[in-house]
C-alpha cells in the first residue's frame, strides 16, 4: 500500500477563504422572552449571553425565564388555547403556512445566524437545517385540515398547551420538529430552546410576527436546566415534549409519574451503521463519514459504532482513514467547511474525557492532523480500531466526531451486536442485497433504519426511537398523534 | 465465465458528486483553477467539416489562448481525426503543445478489428503524440470482456511510443456499475488514460460517472502502484464545470493529480468561458462572448 | 380630460404553458368579448402538450408539487380582482387550491401502505398518478368549479386538458394568466374554450387519454363520454349535477383516487 494514503499530501491547489457574509443579520443586543406576541423582559429571569463557540465571541443578550416567566407563559398560552383551537381548520393551516414560506424568504438570516450561534457549517445550516424546517411547516400545514385522515379518526381535539425543550444541536429545525405538528394540531405551545443556541428560535418568533400568528399561540422561553425543570413540573401544561440527553428524559419521566400529563421523549443513541461484504463500498464509506461527522457528531442518530463484516474490514477502514483526510475543519461560516466547531466547552470536555477513555481502555486511537484554530472549541474527527464491545467508547454516547470500529462475521452476528445497547434509535445498513436489507432492517431494534444510506430526514418519514432513545414518533401521520385526543 | 460487476450506488455517488459541487472557489483559489483547466485542455474539432485552415486556427488558439493574459498557459493537446495529424503536427512544431489523434473507428467504433488497427497505425504514422481510442461497446455490453481487452492490447501495441486514452463511452454502458468495470477493464489492459465519452452521444463526463472512474482509477493505483490518467470529455462547457472535476480529481485523487500528465478535460466551447471567467475575477465585469477571439 | 381607450383583452387557449389561438380561426362571444372556439386538432395539441409533461411533473418530488400548488394560490389570491367572478368565489376558491397543495405529500400515507402478507416478503403500495385527465367544467361557479376539478388531479400528480364552461370561460381563461406565472410548469395545465360538447368527446376519444373527469351536469353529455372512454378503459368520474362547492374539498379523498393509480411491490426479505 502506497505512503501517500497514510499522511495529507502537500496542497497544489489551496480552496481560497469563502466566508459567507453577515452583513444581512440583524442582530439584536438583547432578546427579551417573546410571550403573548411580544418581546418581554424576565420577570424573576436573567438575561445571559449567548457566545459564538467558533470565536468564543459574544453574539447577543438573551433573557432567560424564571419559574414565574414560566407561569406567566402558561397563563398567557392557556387564555388564547380556546379561540386558535376554535378557529376553522384551513384558517390555522394558512398560519403555518405563512411561516414555512417566511422561513424560506429568510433562509439566508437564519442559516447564517444558526451557524453563528451553534458553530455548525453553514454549508449544512444552508442545506439541510433551514430547507427541513420550512418544509416541516409546510408539511404540518397540509396536515391541519386533514388531521382525522392523519389519525383515522371521525373526531378529534388538541390537549391545549404543550411545553416543548429542545436542544443545541439542531436548533431551529428542532423547533419546527416540536411546534408544527402541535399547532396543526389546534394546540397551543411554549417552546424552551437550549441555553446555548437560543437565536434561530427567537427569530422564529420574529417571523410568528410578521405571519401574524395570533398572540400566545407560540411562546419562545430561553432558559437553562432550571427553566425546563419549572416547565416540566408547572401546573397548566397538558403535553410535555422534550429532545435531549437520556440523563435529562429519564429526570423528565419520573418528574411526571403520577400526574397524567402525556409525554414524547425523544433521546441519545449510539447508532449502529453496519456495512457487509456486499455493499458498495465507496458509497457506504461516504455513509460511514456523513454518519459520525456530520454537525461534528452532534446528532442523537449518529452512526457512532462501525459495525463491519471482517472480509471487508481493512479495505473499509483503509478507505474511511484516507477520505477522513479530505475533511476541511475550521471556520464554520466558510462555505467549504466539513467540520465545524464543538458547540460548548462543556461538550468538549466530555468529548475528549470519554476520548481518552478508549485510549485508557486500550483501543488504537487516529485523529487526522489538522490545524485547531486558536479560540474556540475544536475536536479532529477521530477513528478508534482495536474496539471492544465492552469499552465506554463502544457503549456511552460521545456526541462528537469520533466513531469505533467493531467486526462481525455473519448477519446473525451483525444484528446481536448492533441490538446490543441500551439505545435503539438509529441503524445503518450497507449491503448491495435487497433482502438481505430488509430482514436486516426488520430484526434491528431501531427507530429508524437507513439502507445504503444515513442521516436523511424528510418531514413525512417518521422518526424516534426505541428502548432508551425514547419513544413518540415525530414526523408523518405518526407525528400528529401525540398532540391530539381521539374523541371518536 | 461469470461476469461479476462491481457494487456502486446510483445514488450515493451522485449525492456525493454533488456535494463537491457546492465547493466555492473564488479568488485566488479560482484564477489558479482557471489557468490548471486551460493547461489540462485537449481542445479538439471532431467534425465532418474540419479542415486543414479549421485546425491551424484551433492550433493557434490552443498555443496561445489569451494574448491579452499572457500567464494563461497553452492547452495541454490539440485532438483532430487521423487525416488532419500532419496538419496540427506541424502548425504545433516547438510549441510543447502535444497532438493527440482519435482512432478506431471513431466514435461508434463499429468496424472490424483490422480496421482499427490501420486507423491507429495512420495516426501514429502521422505524427500523434497520443491516441485516443473507443473501446467496443458492442463486445461490452455482450459480456465479451476478453474480447474488450485485447482489442486495447492490440491498439496499445499498434500506437507504440504513443500516450494510449481509452474511451468507455459511458453514456452507452447503461450502469455506474458498467462504468466501474469497464474502467479496471481498461487499466488492466494497458490504458495510459481512461477517459469518459467521445462527447457524440448523449452524454459525456457527468459529475457522478467522474466520480466512479476517480474511484476506480484510485483503487487500481492502491492496488498495483501504476498511474492511469483520467481524461474528462463531453459535457464540460462552462468553467464552473471545468472547476467541479478538478474538485473531484483534488477530493477522490489527491493535489498531486491536478496536472496534464494525469488529468485532461476534453472540449472546445469552454475555453472561452474559463477565460471570460478568468477576466472577471481580474476586473469585476461579466463578459461577452465578443471579448475573446473564436479561433 | 379626453376618455382614455381600454386595451381589450384578446382572449385566447393556453396550451403548453403558451397562449394561443384557435387553430380553427373561429371564435364565440361572452360578456361583450371573443373567445376561441377550440376544435379537435386544439384537443390534440393539449393533449400532447400534456402527455410530454406528465411524466417530469410526476417525477418531480410531492413537496415541490405542493409549493407550486400553494403558490398558485399566492397567484390567484393577488389577481383575485381581475377575475370577473364575486371576491367570495376567489377567496373559495384559493383556499381549495390551499387544502390541495397540502394533499401532494399525504396522498401516499393515506392511500398506500405496507401491506402485511402471509410469506416472507415485504409488500407495499404506492398511489401514483393515472397520467393526463381530462376535465369537463362546470358552467357554474365558473371559476370555483374549475379549481375544484382541476386540483384533485394535480394533486395527485397528473396533468389536465380541460374544457372549460361554454357560456362562461372568461374566468378559466384568465386563471391561465394566474397559473402562468405561478411555476406551474408549461403543459401541466391546459385550457380550452368552446362547443362544450364537441370538445369532451373529443378529449374522451383521445386514445392517449388517462381519465375523464366530468363535471358539466349534462345529461345528454355523460353518457356518450362513458361509451367513448371504454374504448381504451379510460377512468371516469362524474361529478353530482347538484353540487353546490359551498364545501368543496369535503369529497377530497374520493376526488383523488379517481386519478390515481395503485402500484404493489413485492421483495423478498431473506439472506
Amino acid at each position: 500500500m502506497s505512503s501517500s494514503v497514510e499522511t495529507r499530501t502537500s496542497i497544489v491547489w489551496d480552496y481560497a477563504p469563502a466566508p459567507e457574509s453577515v452583513d444581512h443579520v440583524r442582530l439584536k443586543d438583547r432578546y427579551g422572552l417573546f410571550v403573548d406576541g411580544e418581546f418581554r423582559d424576565p420577570i424573576d429571569g436573567r438575561y445571559v449571553s449567548t457566545i459564538n463557540p467558533a470565536t468564543e465571541d459574544r453574539l447577543a443578550d438573551v433573557a432567560f425565564g424564571g419559574p414565574e416567566d414560566v407561569t406567566a407563559a402558561i397563563q398567557t398560552a392557556r387564555s388564547a388555547a380556546p379561540k386558535w383551537a376554535a378557529l376553522a381548520d384551513l384558517e390555522r393551516a394558512k398560519y403555518l403556512f405563512r411561516i414555512a414560506r417566511l422561513i424560506q424568504e429568510r433562509s439566508r438570516e437564519l442559516a447564517v445566524l444558526e451557524t453563528m450561534d451553534g458553530g455548525k457549517p453553514l454549508r449544512e445550516s444552508r442545506d439541510t437545517d433551514i430547507p427541513l424546517a420550512a418544509a416541516h411547516f409546510f408539511h404540518y400545514a397540509g396536515w391541519t385540515d386533514k388531521l382525522h385522515y392523519g389519525v383515522n379518526a371521525r373526531e378529534v381535539e388538541p390537549l391545549g398547551v404543550v411545553g416543548q425543550i429542545v436542544p443545541w444541536n439542531f436548533p431551529l429545525l428542532m423547533a419546527a420538529w416540536k411546534l408544527a405538528p402541535a399547532l396543526a394540531c389546534g394546540n397551543v405551545a411554549i417552546l424552551k430552546p437550549a441555553e446555548t443556541t437560543p437565536l434561530t428560535a427567537l427569530l422564529l418568533a420574529e417571523i410568528c410576527q410578521e405571519a401574524e400568528l395570533p398572540p400566545g399561540v407560540v411562546t419562545i422561553l430561553p432558559g437553562d436546566g432550571a427553566t425546563g425543570a419549572a416547565l416540566v413540573r408547572a401546573d397548566g401544561i397538558d403535553k410535555i415534549a422534550f429532545t435531549g440527553s437520556t440523563a435529562v428524559g429519564r429526570d423528565i419521566q419520573a418528574a411526571l409519574a403520577g400526574t397524567g400529563t402525556p409525554v414524547t421523549l425523544e433521546l441519545g443513541g449510539k447508532s449502529a451503521n453496519v456495512v457487509f461484504e456486499d455493499a458498495a463500498l465507496d458509497q457506504a464509506v461516504e455513509g460511514i463519514v456523513n454518519g459520525i461527522f456530520f454537525n461534528q457528531g452532534h446528532v442523537c442518530c449518529a452512526g457512532s459504532r462501525l459495525l463491519v463484516q471482517e472480509s471487508v474490514r481493512d479495505e473499509v477502514i483503509a478507505k474511511l482513514w484516507q477520505r477522513m483526510h479530505r475533511l476541511r475543519l475550521g471556520d464554520p461560516l466558510d462555505k467549504n467547511t466539513d467540520v465545524g466547531a464543538i458547540n460548548s466547552a462543556e461538550q468538549l470536555e466530555r468529548i475528549e474525557m470519554l476520548v481518552a477513555a478508549g485510549v485508557q481502555e486500550g483501543a488504537s486511537r487516529r485523529t487526522i492532523e489538522c490545524e485547531l484554530p486558536e479560540r474556540g472549541y475544536w475536536f479532529a474527527p477521530t477513528l478508534f480500531t482495536d474496539v471492544s464491545p465492552a469499552h465506554r467508547i463502544a457503549v456511552e454516547e460521545i456526541f462528537g466526531p469520533v466513531v469505533s470500529v467493531l467486526t462481525f462475521r455473519t448477519q446473525a452476528e451483525a444484528i446481536e451486536k448492533a441490538n446490543n445497547s441500551r439505545y435503539g434509535l438509529a441503524a445503518g445498513i450497507w449491503t448491495d442485497k435487497g433482502s438481505k436489507a430488509f430482514e436486516v432492517a426488520r430484526a434491528l431494534k431501531a427507530g429508524v433504519v437507513w439502507q445504503n444510506t444515513y442521516n436523511h430526514f424528510d418531514p413525512t418519514a417518521a422518526f424516534g426511537g426505541y428502548k432508551e432513545s425514547g419513544f413518540g414518533r415525530e414526523g408523518g401521520p405518526a407525528g400528529l398523534r401525540p398532540y391530539l385526543r381521539v374523541v371518536r | 465465465m461469470i461476469r461479476r460487476l462491481p457494487h456502486v450506488d446510483r445514488v450515493g455517488v451522485e449525492e456525493r458528486a454533488a456535494q463537491l459541487g457546492k465547493r466555492s472557489i473564488k479568488t485566488t483559489a479560482k484564477q489558479q483553477g482557471i489557468r490548471m483547466a486551460v493547461s489540462m485542455l485537449d481542445l479538439t474539432t471532431l467534425e465532418g467539416a474540419d479542415t486543414a485552415g479549421k485546425v491551424r486556427h484551433l492550433c493557434a488558439k490552443g498555443v496561445c489562448p489569451a494574448p491579452t493574459m499572457p500567464e494563461i498557459p497553452s492547452v495541454a493537446a490539440i485532438c483532430v481525426y487521423p487525416s488532419l495529424v500532419a496538419t496540427a503536427k506541424q502548425a504545433l512544431e516547438n510549441t510543447g503543445v502535444k497532438t493527440a489523434s482519435v482512432a478506431t473507428g471513431f466514435p461508434a467504433g463499429q468496424i472490424s478489428l483490422e480496421a482499427k488497427l490501420r486507423d491507429t497505425e495512420d495516426a501514429v504514422a502521422a505524427g500523434a503524440d497520443e491516441i485516443d481510442m473507443v473501446i467496443s461497446r458492442e463486445a461490452f455490453l455482450a459480456g465479451e470482456d476478453t474480447r474488450v481487452q485485447q482489442e486495447i492490447i492490440a491498439v496499445k501495441e499498434r500506437a507504440g511510443d504513443a500516450h494510449l486514452k481509452v474511451i468507455l463511452e459511458t453514456a452507452e454502458l447503461g450502469s455506474y456499475d458498467h462504468v466501474r468495470h469497464a474502467s479496471m477493464l481498461a487499466m488492466e489492459a494497458g490504458a495510459d488514460f481512461i477517459k469518459t465519452s467521445t462527447g457524440k452521444a448523449a452524454s459525456g463526463a457527468t459529475p457522478g460517472v467522474c466520480l466512479v472512474m476517480l474511484e476506480a482509477i484510485r483503487d487500481y493505483a492502491e492496488r498495483t502502484g501504476r498511474t492511469v490518467g483520467f481524461k474528462a470529455a463531453g459535457g464540460v462547457s462552462t468553467s464552473k464545470a471545468a472547476l467541479h472535476r478538478l474538485v473531484l480529481v483534488k477530493e477522490t485523487l489527491g493535489d498531486e493529480w491536478l496536472t496534464s500528465e494525469r488529468v485532461r478535460i476534453g472540449a472546445s466551447s469552454v475555453l472561452n468561458d474559463l477565460l471570460m471567467q478568468y477576466a472577471k475575477t481580474d476586473t469585476g465585469r461579466y463578459g461577452r462572448s465578443e471579448d475573446f477571439s473564436k479561433e | 380630460m379626453a376618455r382614455r381607450l381600454a386595451v381589450r383583452k384578446t382572449y385566447k387557449l393556453w396550451i403548453g404553458g403558451a397562449f394561443v389561438r384557435s387553430e380553427s380561426g373561429r371564435y364565440d362571444e361572452a360578456q361583450g368579448f371573443n373567445f376561441p372556439r377550440a376544435s379537435r386538432k386544439d384537443v390534440r395539441d393539449a393533449v400532447a402538450a400534456a402527455r410530454k409533461a406528465a411524466e417530469p411533473w410526476a417525477a418531480r418530488t410531492a413537496y415541490n408539487r405542493g409549493q407550486i400548488l400553494y403558490r398558485a394560490a399566492e397567484a390567484l389570491e393577488s389577481r383575485g380582482a381581475v377575475m370577473g367572478v364575486p371576491p367570495e368565489e376567489v377567496a373559495a376558491a384559493v383556499d381549495v387550491l390551499v387544502h390541495y397543495a397540502g394533499w401532494t405529500d399525504k396522498l401516499a400515507p393515506v392511500l398506500g401502505g405496507v401491506n402485511p402478507v402471509a410469506a416472507p416478503f415485504l409488500s407495499f403500495s404506492l398511489p401514483e398518478p393515472t397520467g393526463v385527465v381530462g376535465i369537463v367544467a362546470p358552467d357554474a361557479p365558473p371559476l370555483l368549479g374549475l379549481i375544484a376539478e382541476l386540483s384533485p388531479a394535480l394533486a395527485g400528480a397528473n396533468v389536465c386538458v380541460a374544457i372549460l364552461s361554454e357560456n362562461n370561460p372568461l374566468p378559466g381563461l384568465d386563471l391561465a394568466e394566474a397559473l402562468g406565472v405561478a411555476d406551474v410548469p408549461p403543459g401541466v395545465v391546459n385550457l380550452l374554450s368552446g362547443r362544450r360538447r364537441e370538445l369532451a368527446s373529443a378529449v374522451a376519444a383521445h386514445r392517449d387519454l388517462n381519465a375523464i373527469v366530468d363535471a358539466a351536469g349534462d345529461r345528454e353529455l355523460s353518457p356518450e363520454l362513458d361509451r367513448l372512454a371504454a374504448e381504451t378503459i379510460k377512468r371516469v368520474r362524474h361529478g353530482d349535477p347538484a353540487t353546490s362547492y359551498e364545501d368543496a374539498t369535503s369529497d377530497a379523498l374520493e376526488r383523488l383516487n379517481a386519478v390515481t393509480e395503485l402500484k404493489t411491490a413485492w421483495h423478498p426479505v431473506g439472506a
